[in-house]
C-alpha cells in the first residue's frame, strides 16, 4: 500500500470539520492512555496472584486484590474473530466506514478488541497500543512481521501523526538538531520543511548546514517577537501539519549568585515563547485536523528532563523547563478537542557547547532527532531520548521526592 | 441442586402495548400503560397491588421508587431487573417467590422502553463501563459488531452458513405476519436475508432487530386468587438464572443456560422433547441459534443442522418465537427481555390469537441480556405450563 501525495486542496472547499473517536473512559482504562502515549504495550497485573487482565478493572477477576500495577507485557497473540462494520451511530467511524475490528486471544491471557491493520481470522499478531485521535490507547492487531507501509493504512494514519506528505515547521533552525532532524523527517516521507531563523539579518551560527537543500524554505521566526509570529502564521500557517518548537535559551547557573537576566531570557525563549507559538499556529492546525493526508498532526516541543526535576547547575534553565513543561500540558487539554496532538520529546544533557564541561552520556543531535522523528512515526505523546532521560523518567515516576534528594546531593 | 417447586403461584394477564419506532412518550408513560392494561385484565385498581418489578433503560433520573411515587403505588415489594434480555424470566422466579413466601400478594412485573429519535445512541454511549473502555473506541458498531465477532467465530468454529440463521429470521418473519402489532409488516424469503445489506459482517440487515418503544406486563400471584377472579394463568414448572458464565471461554459460543440446564429438567419433571413451543431470545438468530443448542433441543454444534431439518413457524413441527420475536416485532428495550415470556404465557393460556400454537401447554422461555464487553451476560431459562 503507497499512500499518494495528495491534490493541492480546493480552496472553494470548506475544510473537513475535526471528529473525534469515543473518549470517555474510566479511571483505570486511563491507564492505557499513559502507556500508549510513551509507546508501550501495559496491561493491568495483579500483585498477589500475577493474574494479567482487560479490560481494565479496580479489583483482580481472578482474586479480588486491588493491587494491580501496569506492567510492560508480551503483545503478541491470534486473531480469534473478525468484522467490517458497515454502519456506526458515531460521526467520527461514520466518515471512515467500513472499519474492521476483531478479538484478539493475547499469549498473555487476555482477549482484547482491536483495530485490524492487514490481519484476519487465524492469524498470529502482534498488538500495539496507540493513541486515537481522541488521545485515549487503543489497541491495534498488526502482523507479527511488519513492512514499512503498513503506516499508510488509513487506520493508523488517521490516528497518528507520520511525517509522511506532511509539511514540517522547526520553530528555530540555530538548534544543533535542526540539520539531522531535516533529514530525518525527509526520510520519513515528509513533504516541506519550514524552518524558524530569529534575527535572519546577522545570519546566525548553524544556517550554512541547510544551505542548498530542496524542499527547505527559512523564514524570519522569532518566539520572543509576537510581530514575527503573526507574519510567519499569515504566510505558512494553513501549510502547517507538524510543529517542531526547538527554540532554546540556555544558560547554565543555578538561582543564588546571579541576576535574573539570563532567566527571564529562558524564561521568555522556552515558555513564553512556546505559548506564543501555540497562540500563532495552535488555532489554524487544530481547525485541520481532518484536513485529509496531509492534515495537521501534531505540536512538538524539546524539553530538558530536568523539566522533571532540576539539576541546580541548570536551575534557572530548568525552571524554564518545568514552566515550558506545563504549558505543554495545557495544550495538550486544549488541543484535545481537535485531535491535535501535543508531544513532549524530553532529552538529556546534549552535545553542545552549554553542556560542554558535563560528562557523558550526552545527546547526539541526531539521536535527539531520530527520537522525535520516531515519535512522531509512532505517535506518541511522552517520548524520552537517552540515557539520562530515560533513567531520569524512570526514577521520577517510580518516586519524584526521592529523585530530587538524588540529584540534589546525598545520593552515593 | 433443583429450587424448591413454585407450587401455588401462577403468572396471569399477560399484556403487550404495541410497539412504536419512535415515539416521544417517557419511559413512564409506556409503563403506565403497561401496568394499567395488565391491571385491567385482573379486574384490579393500582391500589390493590403491592410488589413491582421494573425493567427498563430509560428512566433516567428516575429510580424504581421514583417511579412508583410518580405512578400512585405503595409496595410492600418493589424490586428492579436490569438485565436486559433475561428480565423476564429473571423478574418472574424472583416474584414468585417473594408471593410464596408471603412477602407481597400481588406483583405486577412489568417492562417498557421509550425510544426517541436519537435515544437508541444515547443509551449506546452509556452502556457499560466495559463498552466504553474496551469496546466503543473500536469502531462504534454497537452490539452489531459485537455479535459479528461471536457468529463469526461460531461460523467458523461450527460449519454454520448465513442461510441457517436466515431460517431463523425468515421463520419468525412468517409468525410476524400473523400478529397484527409487529412492526415488520412485509414478507421476508430467504434470499432478501441473504441479499441484504451488511451491517458488520457477517451480521446482515435482517439479523438485526429494530429498536423501538414499548412495553411488556404480567401478573405474579397467588393461584387461589387467579381461581378467584376467574383469570387464564401459567404455572413455573421450573426456571433457572446464571451470570457471567463460562468467564474463560475466548468468544462466546456457549451461554449460561447450559451449566444448569440438567437442574432445570430435573426441577420441571420433563426434558425438551416435551415442549410444545420455546420462545428464545432472539437480538440476533446466531443466539438463538446458540440457545437451541444450550437448552438441550439438539447437541452443541448441530443447530444450523437444527433449523435446516425442523420448521420453526407456528404450525410448524418446532414452534419458534410465535409472535415474531424481537427480529420481527421490534425491540423495546428492556421490553425485548419480557417478550418471549408475555408470548408464553399467552400461548399455554390459549389466549394467543392469531399466533396460537394448537394445544400448547408447555412452554419454554429463554432470556439473555447484557452485552458488557464481548458477550452477553446475564441468562434464564423458564418452563411454564399452561392450567387447562
Amino acid at each position: 500500500m503507497t499512500l499518494p501525495y495528495p491534490k493541492k486542496k480546493d480552496p472553494q472547499k470548506r475544510t473537513v470539520v475535526p471528529t473525534l473517536p469515543p473518549a470517555m473512559r474510566s479511571r483505570a482504562a486511563l491507564g492505557l492512555s499513559v502507556a500508549a502515549a510513551e509507546g508501550r504495550f501495559a496491561l493491568q497485573h495483579c500483585g498477589e496472584c500475577g493474574a494479567v487482565q482487560y479490560p481494565p478493572r479496580d479489583a483482580c477477576h481472578a482474586c479480588l486484590s486491588h493491587d494491580l500495577s501496569w506492567k510492560d507485557t508480551k503483545p503478541y497473540g491470534k486473531l480469534l474473530a473478525e468484522t467490517r462494520i458497515h454502519a456506526s451511530p458515531d460521526p467520527y467511524f461514520r466518515e471512515r466506514l467500513p472499519w474492521r475490528m476483531g478479538s484478539v486471544q493475547l499469549k498473555a491471557g487476555p482477549v482484547v478488541l482491536a483495530h485490524l491493520v492487514g490481519v484476519g481470522r487465524g492469524d498470529r499478531v502482534r498488538v500495539d497500543l496507540r493513541l486515537d485521535r481522541a488521545g485515549q490507547g487503543v489497541m491495534v492487531a498488526l502482523p507479527e512481521h511488519r513492512s514499512d507501509d503498513m503506516e499508510d493504512d488509513p487506520v493508523l494514519r488517521a490516528m497518528g501523526t507520520h511525517p509522511k506528505h506532511r509539511r514540517v515547521l522547526i520553530s528555530d533552525a540555530t538548534h544543533p538538531v535542526t540539520r539531522p532532524l531535516i533529514d530525518a523527517l525527509f526520510a520519513a516521507g515528509a513533504a516541506h520543511v519550514f524552518a524558524g531563523v530569529p534575527e535572519m539579518w546577522r545570519r546566525p551560527h548553524g544556517l550554512s548546514a541547510l544551505d542548498g537543500l530542496e524542499n527547505v524554505s527559512l523564514l524570519p521566526l522569532d518566539v520572543t517577537d509576537p510581530q514575527s509570529l503573526k507574519e510567519a502564521a499569515s504566510e505558512i500557517g494553513g501549510k502547517v501539519d507538524i510543529l517542531i518548537n526547538t527554540a532554546r535559551h540556555i544558560r547554565p547557573g543555578g538561582v543564588l549568585g546571579h541576576d535574573t537576566t539570563a532567566a527571564r531570557d529562558e524564561m521568555e525563549v522556552n515558555a513564553l515563547g512556546l505559548m506564543r507559538l501555540a497562540q500563532a499556529f495552535g488555532p489554524g492546525m487544530a481547525g485541520r485536523t481532518a484536513d485529509g493526508v496531509n492534515s495537521a498532526a501534531a505540536f512538538v516541543t524539546i524539553l530538558s528532563a530536568h523539566a522533571l526535576s532540576p539539576d541546580p547547575a541548570y536551575g534557572a534553565f530548568n525552571a524554564s523547563q518545568a514552566a515550558a513543561r506545563s504549558v505543554a500540558q495545557t495544550l495538550r487539554a486544549e488541543f484535545a478537542p481537535s485531535g491535535l496532538r501535543m508531544a513532549c520529546v524530553y532529552t538529556g544533557p546534549t552535545e553542545d557547547e552549554w553542556h560542554q564541561p558535563l560528562p557523558p552520556p550526552k545527546v547526539a543531535p541526531k539521536a535527539l532527532a531520530r527520537a522525535v522523528v520516531d515519535g512522531l512515526q509512532q505517535g506518541l505523546e511522552d517520548i524520552f531520548c537517552g540515557d539520562v532521560a530515560r533513567d531520569l523518567a524512570d526514577r521520577w515516576r517510580s518516586d519524584p521526592g526521592l529523585l530530587e534528594r538524588e540529584i540534589t546531593g546525598g545520593g552515593a | 441442586m433443583s429450587g424448591a417447586p413454585y407450587d401455588g403461584i401462577v403468572l396471569t394477564c399477560p399484556v403487550t402495548v404495541p410497539y412504536v419506532r419512535y415515539s416521544n412518550e417517557t419511559a413512564h408513560w409506556w409503563i403506565a400503560r403497561g401496568l394499567r392494561g395488565t391491571l385491567d385484565a385482573a379486574g384490579l385498581k393500582p391500589g390493590q397491588i403491592d410488589g413491582l418489578s421494573v425493567s427498563s433503560f430509560t428512566l433516567f433520573p428516575d429510580t424504581p421508587v421514583g417511579l412508583a411515587q410518580h405512578l400512585g403505588l405503595s409496595l410492600r415489594y418493589l424490586d428492579t431487573i436490569p438485565m436486559g434480555g433475561a428480565s423476564g424470566v429473571v423478574a418472574a422466579r424472583r416474584a414468585a417467590r417473594a408471593v410464596q413466601a408471603g412477602d407481597a400478594d400481588i406483583v405486577a412485573c412489568v417492562a417498557g422502553d421509550a425510544n426517541r429519535i436519537d435515544s437508541f445512541r444515547q443509551l449506546l454511549s452509556a452502556f457499560s463501563r466495559f463498552s466504553l473502555d474496551a469496546a466503543y473506541p473500536y469502531g462504534y458498531g454497537g452490539p452489531n459488531a459485537t455479535f459479528a465477532l461471536i457468529m463469526d467465530a461460531y461460523m467458523a468454529e461450527y460449519g454454520a452458513r448465513r442461510e441457517d440463521f436466515g431460517r431463523i429470521a425468515v421463520a419468525q418473519r412468517a409468525n410476524a405476519l400473523r400478529n397484527p402489532h409487529a412492526l415488520m409488516k412485509k414478507p421476508l424469503s430467504l434470499d432478501d436475508y441473504l441479499n441484504a445489506r451488511m451491517i458488520s459482517d457477517p451480521v446482515a440487515l435482517f439479523d438485526c432487530v429494530m429498536p423501538c418503544a414499548g412495553v411488556e406486563a404480567f401478573l405474579v400471584m397467588r393461584e387461589d386468587e387467579a381461581l378467584r377472579r376467574n383469570l387464564p394463568f401459567a404455572r413455573i414448572r421450573g426456571s433457572i438464572e446464571r451470570h457471567n458464565a463460562y468467564a474463560g471461554d475466548p468468544v462466546q459460543l456457549r451461554g449460561g443456560w447450559a451449566v444448569d440446564i440438567d437442574t432445570l429438567y430435573a426441577q420441571a419433571g420433563c426434558g425438551p422433547q416435551d415442549m410444545d413451543l420455546l420462545q428464545t431470545y432472539d437480538d440476533y438468530p446466531v443466539i438463538s441459534m446458540m440457545q437451541i443448542e444450550d437448552l438441550g433441543f439438539c447437541e452443541k454444534g448441530g443447530g444450523a443442522e437444527f433449523v435446516r431439518t425442523h420448521d420453526l413457524t407456528i404450525g410448524g413441527d418446532f414452534p419458534h418465537n410465535t409472535s415474531g420475536g424481537q427480529l420481527s416485532t421490534g425491540q423495546a428495550g428492556a421490553a425485548g427481555g419480557y417478550l418471549g415470556m408475555v408470548e408464553a404465557i399467552r400461548q399455554v393460556t390459549g389466549q394467543a390469537g392469531p399466533t396460537q400454537v394448537a394445544d400448547a401447554r408447555l412452554a419454554m422461555v429463554s432470556g439473555f441480556g447484557m452485552v458488557n464487553y464481548d458477550r452477553g451476560v446475564c441468562s434464564g431459562v423458564a418452563i411454564l405450563e399452561g392450567a387447562a
